[in-house]
């Protein structure tokens, strides 16, 4: 193995074990959320999905897929639902 | 410069044991940096195999044929691009392409939820980590790319011939992209399960556009994969059944139930067992693709041939399927739905049959692929089924499939009503209805499957049509918009539902593509002499006269082609005129050949004529009769071997140049016969502008919405929300 070779690997090396155990030594670690951020972020993923969903039935309405009785109901069970999530996010949120 | 390569992956081999254990153990112990320590070993790993790949890239584009790779899948004479691709025409270089893609998009992942998921993104790191130790230890110890030759060769055996083709340059790239990308929400759907969080919306919100890319690029990869057939092979198809192709199929399959069905978990929480058990196996299928291609453990033209690569594959595949089935049932209380189907008449439901249809296909697909192996367990015979069997289970399902992907668009999630319902079909329905009497009545009613293609075809994009008028129309009513102005709104503003409603049409085009040029192709195999014709559909094809030519790249001759002026004609009138060729490459094992023989006992590839139109394709391959050159071509060799190390070596290549210049030139006086394959098939064109109508289609869906806009909605919703609050 030629001595240049040799000098590139050892950089290398150095440059990751640097790299992976900078967390190790007290660096560099990403601001990891708490777990009631974790319950957080669940609970405003599902608010997403339900306000997506309230979105796609509004539309689903507008264009004749859903008569406005349908949605009507359809739409009150949805807000209901959402309303449930974000007592649960303000519940969370403390 | 190779030790450093193989230094690097060793490397990375020895950082993905350590990240694996890291991770698992941050997990565990709830220590966040060890976790972070984890997921820097892909970022680690990922700078690792670029430098690798880099290495590997260098040694093509200088023809450094002290890499045994290079030698053996390289040449001077190898045009730079296709120098470049090389690295992945061989089983070490493909592995390593493998694993570079992997850590990049696992990197991207990881980045991207690196202060989110706190419970699940460590096991997922673990189970990509897990994949990257795997992929780089076959690197290390069964495929090294780093290979030196003891003695190196003046000259590179070169790339496969067949493999000079652009679209087969871009497809690997593309197939193993979305096969490293569906290992992302495996991995995660596995975190999920172990951290028991596997019907939290998180992380299928973190990793659903990487399924989405996942399904975008292993599509087009396979569609690729298709042209390169058409305009390469000289067969005259895209599609053969062939066992690489089919491995490639399946999880893209799976892939795209998985697609569909998530947004019913997403949206009502259910079907939780059914997409973790897709998502498992979908990764597990991708293992499966790239298994099946690098272990020639079934027959194809596509496999590496045999390799050693077969065990560890296996036992991979083996822990993935009882780990995710283990996993599965431990967790199934947790998978349990959280609601029920309202109703049989709504998008959840179709969602459903689509899935089931989807599922079923894939089974076919994988019965009939293994079918070989099964075979041979069951009765010591290896036998492979052919086109006919895998088309009388898919072609229908394949029509119900289409059929689903018209009725979703048009039908509401939750429930719909029969009068609703009526409304939505009603214009649809009529111009399906129109489209298939008047194709019945122009002699399509002859082939009924193909017909009933057609008619479903015709649904979807009637369908998709009156969704995007209606869309517009809203949207106009609403806003005050030009036409184009709220075409362009309305998309933008659901990127996913008109993405996926482009999808749906550039599938049903695909389709029909697929099934005008498979049931109403006529093609015809005849052995022609200069002047004589064959008719194929409305058209005359006449071998006018034949052709010959040496090419030469950097002073080494390259190939010999011989080929044919074919006119084609209809009612007398002249089409267009093709020139078909076939190219004979020079062997590089010189053992046992004879001087000017070697030149004719190479890799041979056809140039296919091809006129190609939006309602027809004419196509034409030949195969030229060069049996009255074998007496020229081996009294050449008694010639030019009796005069072996007499001649300067100079002197020796001009009389072989002009040797072969001759036996070119006899083959023009000869006045040769010729095979020719010639193929009229409709709307062939379609299943590429289909596909690019999907692409479109995918990239819309998969594309970012701006966030500003995403948080005006959200507010706008939050505060009307809250106004039910405060009212209730």
């Amino acid at each position: 193995m030629d001595i240049v070779a040799l000098l590139v690997i050892l950089a290398v090396l150095c440059a990751v074990v640097a790299l992976v155990s900078a967390p190790l030594r007290g660096r560099a670690v990403d601001r990891v959320r708490a777990e009631s951020d974790d319950e957080i972020a669940e609970l405003e993923a599902r608010k997403e999905a339900k306000y997506r969903e309230i979105r796609d039935a509004e539309l689903d309405m507008r264009t004749g897929k859903l008569s406005q009785e349908d949605h009507r109901a359809l739409d009150r069970q949805l807000r209901a639902e959402a309303v449930e999530i974000l007592k649960a996010l303000d519940d969370a949120r403390g | 410069m190779a030790t450093v390569g193989r230094a690097l992956l060793i490397l990375a081999l020895a950082v993905a044991l350590y990240g694996v254990a890291a991770s698992v153990y941050g997990a565990v112990r709830g220590r966040d940096e060890w976790v972070a320590s984890g997921r820097r070993s892909v970022y680690a790993i990922a700078a690792l195999v670029t430098g690798s790949f880099a290495i590997l890239e260098i040694a093509f584009l200088r023809s450094d044929f002290s890499f045994a790779t290079v030698a053996s899948h390289s040449s001077t004479t190898t045009p730079t691009f296709y120098k470049g691709a090389a690295a992945w025409s061989s089983q070490e270089g493909s592995l390593l392409l493998w694993l570079w893609l992997l850590s990049l998009w696992s990197s991207l992942v990881l980045f991207a939820t690196r202060r989110q998921l706190r419970r699940v993104a460590p096991y997922a790191t673990a189970v990509l980590l897990g994949f990257a130790a795997f992929f780089a230890a076959l690197l290390v110890f069964k495929e090294t790319p780093f290979e030196l030759l003891a003695v190196v060769p003046a000259e590179g055996a070169g790339l496969n011939p067949l493999l000079r083709h652009p679209s087969m340059m871009i497809h690997p790239p593309m197939l193993y992209s979305g096969y490293t990308l569906f290992t992302i929400p495996f991995a995660f759907a596995i975190g999920a399960l172990i951290a028991r969080q596997v019907g939290a919306a998180d992380w299928i919100r973190a990793t659903r556009r990487f399924a989405l890319g996942a399904w975008l690029f292993l599509g087009i990869g396979i569609l690729l994969g298709a042209r390169w057939s058409y305009a390469e092979l000289g067969w005259g198809g895209y599609w053969a059944w062939d066992p690489v192709e089919n491995a490639s199929l399946l999880p893209w399959l799976t892939g795209t139930a998985f697609i569909h069905s998530i947004m019913i978990q997403e949206k009502r929480g259910m079907l939780k067992i059914w997409n973790v058990s897709l998502v498992l196996a979908t990764g597990t299928l991708a293992i499966l693709g790239t298994f099946l291609v690098r272990s020639g453990i079934l027959d194809s033209i596509h496999a590496f041939g045999a390799s050693t690569l077969g065990v560890p594959f296996v036992i991979l595949i083996g822990v993935l399927i009882a780990s995710s089935i283990g996993l599965v049932v431990l967790r199934r209380n947790e998978l349990r739905s959280e609601n029920r189907l309202d109703s049989l008449l709504s998008r959840e439901a179709i969602f459903l049959l689509n899935n089931l249809v989807l599922v079923a296909m894939a089974f076919v697909v994988f019965w009939g692929t293994f079918w070989p192996l099964i075979a041979e367990a069951l009765t010591g015979t290896r036998r492979a089924l052919g086109p006919p069997w895998f088309d009388t289970y898919t072609v229908p399902l394949a029509i119900v499939l289409v059929l689903l992907s018209g009725i979703g668009p048009v039908i509401a999630w939750r429930r719909a009503t029969v009068s609703n319902a009526r409304r939505n079909f009603l214009l649809p329905a009529l111009a399906a209805i129109a489209v298939g009497a008047l194709l019945a009545v122009f002699g399509a009613a002859t082939r009924p499957l193909a017909l009933a293609m057609f008619v479903c075809g015709a649904f979807v994009v009637a369908s998709v049509g009156q969704e995007f008028w209606r869309g517009v129309g809203v949207r106009r009513a609403m806003t005050g918009e030009n036409a184009l102005v709220a075409l362009r709104s309305l998309v933008a503003r659901n990127r996913r539902r008109y993405g996926g409603y482009l999808v749906h049409v550039g599938m049903a085009l695909l389709f029909v593509g697929v099934a005008a040029s498979t049931a109403f192709n006529d093609a015809r195999d005849v052995r022609l002499a200069p002047g004589q014709s064959v008719r194929s559909g409305d058209y005359t094809f006449t071998y006018e006269r034949a052709t010959s030519h040496i090419s030469t790249r950097g002073g080494d001759l390259e190939k010999i082609s011989f080929g044919a002026v074919v006119d084609v004609s209809r009612d007398g009138r002249h089409v267009t005129t093709m020139r078909p060729e076939r190219g004979y490459y020079p062997s590089r094992d010189v053992a046992g050949l004879g001087p000017v023989g070697r030149f004719f006992e190479g890799e041979a590839t056809s140039e296919i004529g091809l006129d190609a139109g939006l309602r027809r394709d004419i196509w034409t391959a030949m195969t030229p009769d060069i049996r009255r050159l074998l007496p020229t071509i081996e009294e050449g060799d008694r010639v030019f071997s009796a005069a072996a190390g007499r001649l300067e070596p100079e002197l020796e290549g001009q009389a072989l140049g002009m040797a072969l210049k001759g036996i070119v030139d006899k083959y023009l006086a000869d006045r040769p016969e010729a095979t020719f394959r010639v193929i009229s098939s409709p709307l062939v064109t379609w299943i590429w502008i289909g596909s690019i109508v999907v692409f479109l289609g995918g990239l819309i869906a998969l594309w970012p919405g701006p966030d500003a806009a995403r948080r005006r909605v959200t507010a706008r919703y939050a505060a009307r929300v809250a106004e039910d609050l405060g009212r209730a």
